[in-house]
This record gives C-alpha cells, sequence and structure tokens, in this order.
C-alpha cells in the first residue's frame, strides 16, 4: 500500500495521527482552520499556525468505489471505498480516507451499499497511521 | 538622437477580440498505438497545419504548448527549420491548458510579441506511461491526502464529484449515457475517430464494468496516441491564407480561489469548478452569449464534466446540468451538438486538442457531423482543473 510522502506542511498531521490524534492547522492569529496545511493563512496572510485537536466527528460527503485497473495493492482489495468526510467541527475541513468496520480493518471490510452521504462518522486509527472512519450507528 | 520604436500594428491594450485568427490545422492519425515516437509525431502535425495555411515553417516565431508535452521547443524549432522564436509558452495542468495555448499565442500576436504562432499537442497515452502511474513521484502533496487512502486515478477524483452532483442535483446515469452517446454518433460520423465503426447502445453502457462507481468504462475517455497543432496568426493576415479564417473572438483562463488541483474537495463550493472562473472572462469580452453558441466542443476525458461545463458556462443554471442533456438536447440537431468530432471519449484523447481543430473545422464547414451555418463555437479545456477556453467564431 502507499504510505504518505510527507512534505514540511504537512508532516504535523502526520506526526498527530500516528499517535492517534487528529488535528487541523489552523491560524494562530485569526482562529481560521485551513486544509491542507500551507504556510500562510489565506484569509489573514499570517504566518503562525497551531495544531487544534478536533472531535474526530464528521459526515460521508461523497464517496467512490474504485474497480481494476489499480496499483496491485489496490486491486487486491477492489471493490473497495474511498469517501470524503466533512468534520463536524469544522464543516468546510474535508479529509479523504476509507470507512471500515473497525481499527486496523481493511479498506473493503465494508460492504459499499451500506454507505449513504450524509452518514455520521467517527475517526480511528490504523496500526500504520492513518486516519480511517467508521460508522457512528453501524 | 533615440530613435522611437516602431508601434504600427501593435494593437495596444484594446484586447485580443477578433485581432488574430487560426489559419491552418493538422493532425497525425490516432490509433491506441502508433509506431513514431511523439517527437516525430509532433513534426508532422505541425507541418500538416502549415501546410493547411498555407505558411513556410521558417516564418513561424512563436510556440505554445503543454508543461506534459515532452517534445520542447528547441527540440521542435530544430527539426523543423522554423525562424527565429521571439514567443514561446508553456501551459500547466494537463487537459486544462489545451485553449491557453491557442490564448496564449493570441495574446503574444496581438499585442505585437510575434507574427505567426504554432500551438501543438502530442501524445503516446495508448501505447505510453501515464503520468499518474508514476506514484511515488507524484505523492507528495496534494497526493499525501488521497493516494494513500486509494483514491488513485483521475477516474476516481471526478467520480467524487459525480457522486455529490448526483446527490445534490438529482444526475443520474442516464445523463451520462447521453454524453457518452452524444459523443459516439458523432465518431460514427468521422472516418478519423477510433470509434467511428464501434455504435453504443444503453444496454451495453449500463451494463459495462465499473471503473470508479459510479463512473463506469464508457464514462472515460479513451487512451489514444497522436498529434495536433494549429498555425495562430493576426486577422488580416488569415484573410491572405488558404482557408477561411476562424476568429479567436475571446479567451479566458480559469484557476479559482482555493482552487485545488483535480480533487477539488476542500474550498467552499467544490461542485463550482475553474470552468464557473473562465466563463466569467470569457463572456466579459464576447460580443455574444451562451444562447448565440451554435456548437461547443466541451472537454470529456470524463462524461460529468460535461454537466459541470454546461453550468459553468452558463447554459443552464447550477445543478441543471445533468436534466439539460435529455432529449437529444447535445446530439445534432438539439439545442447545444457538443464534441461533433467524437470528442475525447470517442474520436481521441490527446488532451483535448481535437476540440479546438473540431471547432476550426466547424466554423471552416468541413467538420464530418456539421451544424449548418455554424458560426460560433466554443471549446473548452479540462474541467475539474485549472482551465481554459476560447470562444471562436467565422
Amino acid at each position: 500500500m502507499l504510505t504518505p510522502v510527507v512534505d514540511e506542511d504537512g508532516a504535523p498531521f502526520w506526526g498527530y495521527a500516528a499517535q492517534g490524534e487528529l488535528r487541523v492547522q489552523t491560524c494562530a492569529d485569526c482562529a481560521e482552520p485551513r486544509f491542507p496545511p500551507r504556510p500562510c493563512c489565506p484569509h489573514c496572510q499570517s504566518f503562525a499556525s497551531e495544531w487544534r485537536a478536533v472531535s474526530g466527528r464528521g459526515r460521508v460527503w461523497s464517496y467512490v468505489v474504485p474497480h481494476p485497473p489499480l496499483l496491485p495493492d489496490y486491486a487486491e482489495l477492489a471493490p473497495y471505498n474511498v469517501i470524503v468526510v466533512e468534520l463536524a467541527d469544522a464543516p468546510r475541513i474535508r479529509l479523504v480516507g476509507n470507512l471500515v468496520t473497525g481499527p486496523d480493518a481493511p479498506i473493503n471490510s465494508l460492504p459499499p451499499e451500506r454507505i449513504r452521504i450524509g452518514a455520521r462518522v467517527q475517526v480511528v486509527f490504523s496500526s500504520a497511521g492513518l486516519p480511517q472512519w467508521i460508522l457512528e450507528r453501524p | 538622437m533615440a530613435v522611437a520604436p516602431d508601434t504600427a500594428g501593435i494593437r495596444g491594450v484594446t484586447g485580443i477580440k477578433d485581432a488574430t485568427a487560426i489559419a491552418g490545422i493538422g493532425q497525425t492519425p490516432f490509433a491506441r498505438q502508433l509506431p513514431e515516437n511523439e517527437r516525430t509525431l509532433a513534426c508532422r502535425a505541425i507541418l500538416a497545419a502549415l501546410d493547411d495555411a498555407g505558411i513556410a515553417p521558417a516564418e513561424v516565431d512563436a510556440l505554445a504548448s503543454y508543461t506534459m508535452e515532452e517534445t520542447d521547443e528547441v527540440e521542435v524549432a530544430k527539426a523543423l527549420g522554423l525562424g527565429d522564436l521571439t514567443f514561446f509558452s508553456k501551459v500547466g495542468y494537463g487537459g486544462g491548458g489545451s485553449c491557453a495555448t491557442v490564448a496564449h499565442l493570441a495574446a503574444a500576436i496581438a499585442t505585437g510579441q510575434a507574427t505567426v504562432g504554432v500551438a501543438w499537442r502530442s501524445r503516446k497515452r495508448g501505447s505510453g506511461p501515464r503520468p499518474w502511474k508514476n506514484t511515488s513521484v507524484q505523492l507528495p502533496t496534494p497526493a499525501q491526502w488521497t493516494r494513500p487512502f486509494g483514491l488513485l486515478r483521475p477516474s476516481d477524483e471526478i467520480a467524487m464529484l459525480t457522486r455529490r452532483h448526483m446527490h445534490e442535483y438529482g444526475t443520474t446515469r442516464d445523463h451520462l449515457f447521453n454524453v457518452a452517446l452524444a459523443c459516439r454518433n458523432r465518431a460514427n460520423q468521422n472516418p478519423a475517430a477510433i470509434m467511428y465503426d464501434r455504435p453504443l447502445t444503453r444496454e451495453m453502457y449500463m451494463t459495462s464494468r465499473w471503473i470508479s462507481e459510479p463512473l463506469c468504462l464508457f464514462d472515460n475517455c479513451l487512451e489514444t496516441d497522436g498529434a495536433l497543432a494549429c498555425v495562430v496568426v493576426s486577422a488580416e493576415r488569415a484573410r491572405d491564407c488558404r482557408r477561411t479564417p476562424v476568429y479567436i473572438h475571446s479567451a479566458a483562463q480559469g484557476l479559482p480561489a482555493q482552487h485545488h488541483g483535480m480533487v477539488n474537495y476542500w474550498n467552499d463550493d467544490p461542485l463550482t469548478g475553474p470552468a464557473w472562473t473562465a466563463a466569467r472572462h470569457l463572456w466579459k469580452h464576447a460580443d455574444f452569449t451562451p444562447d448565440d453558441v451554435q456548437v461547443a466542443q466541451l472537454y470529456d476525458a470524463f462524461t460529468a464534466l460535461i454537466p459541470l461545463s454546461l453550468e459553468g458556462y452558463g447554459f443552464c443554471g447550477r445543478g441543471e446540468g445533468g436534466a439539460f442533456t435529455e432529449g437529444g438536447a447535445l446530439e445534432s440537431g438539439g439545442r447545444l451538438p457538443i464534441n461533433t468530432g467524437g470528442g475525447g471519449l470517442s474520436e481521441a484523447y490527446v488532451h483535448g486538442f481535437n476540440l479546438i481543430t473540431e471547432g476550426v473545422r466547424q466554423l471552416r464547414g468541413t467538420s464530418t457531423a456539421q451544424v449548418p451555418g455554424a458560426a460560433t463555437c466554443l471549446v473548452t479545456a479540462g474541467e475539474g482543473v485549472p482551465t481554459s477556453a476560447l470562444l471562436l467564431r467565422s
């Protein structure tokens, strides 16, 4: 499977995720959250930022179900789901992820027909340090 | 004593409206696999376009291409015996750059930086490498936020927006089929199209394999080897060329605030993409409106880009792009015939350059699916990525 190739701006996100924490880069001056991470606040142009913990709750904004041809590791698991989650604490922050049956479950563990746009989800983390999502009401 | 520069013929700040024209077009055959390399194909397409215009290679002083084009200006100029170049330009973002290459040449010629420009696209996409397969190179921003989760291909990225559009506006697979069918029907009239002899039915579409649900096989463009080119000169010069001039009436690029590549999920309004930004500028500088467009060549790497483009360029209201496709609207004789050569879905996928040449054919009256008396044509580049568009008129 592909692992994130981390850049300087994104490194804190992955560092917190490895510790089981979901944090979002937030402007230290105007408090606007932003994603993906970047050096400067698009609202107030401040270069000061902090990484604010979020509740890890959200809703499914959209989803797809990829089928081959895919990279070999992913083709083996296809069809699987990829979702975009809108965070409950910051609805304009949307994260790409997978909806799974439990922490560290494979990306094809939840049948695609159980996915609905708007469904409430909760973050968990894989042993590799990737945020994953489970249904709040399975 | 200082001598003032000769500014005669420089159009100053009056804009590019009708100041330049496409005087020549050229292309190689299209196929899943061609024996020649991209450099050779580029040279053949450019020579064909210059011959179409009746202009000698030595007169070319401007070139424009895409950043993903692997044949650079030095190679082309040297191989073809072009003159001294005084303008060259490369536009980024893959299929979003097609119309911008012509727009850059129009701007350069209208402002006196050059006199004869060539834009081209050469691609071995059917038999050569696809850029997104090189995952290690592409994994840093923004791929670190998508690829590890298995969102791997452009098809997956656009399918995410498609599903959301379906959810918000009731867009259906039948709407997407209407797009695929219109392109295929036109390709069935075009002997140069890869799908010339392969009709499409609703049953074939509905039972085809998934690529990334909700997108199936026929929602995805072809993978093609081939090259195309066009020649841009001043309007005055074009009137002395071999062919009927096709005037560049308006042109725009579009990179909206807070836009993010092809995974535009991270701004306030992900379903209003770059088309909206390009459209505002395009229409502001045009003498006509969407109601006056008689034929359109809309970038179709995926069927779902058509409803988004119809909304963005103002042919219908927001959310109405799916419904717009009903009742044969996109077919010959419909409200807005599109992709009359077959488009990227059924003629050839050469990063949208075939849409420009087909727009020229329509306004010359030489398309294989000619819209009678067509005098205005919109051509667009890739929606979903930083894009560009042209309004052409005869």
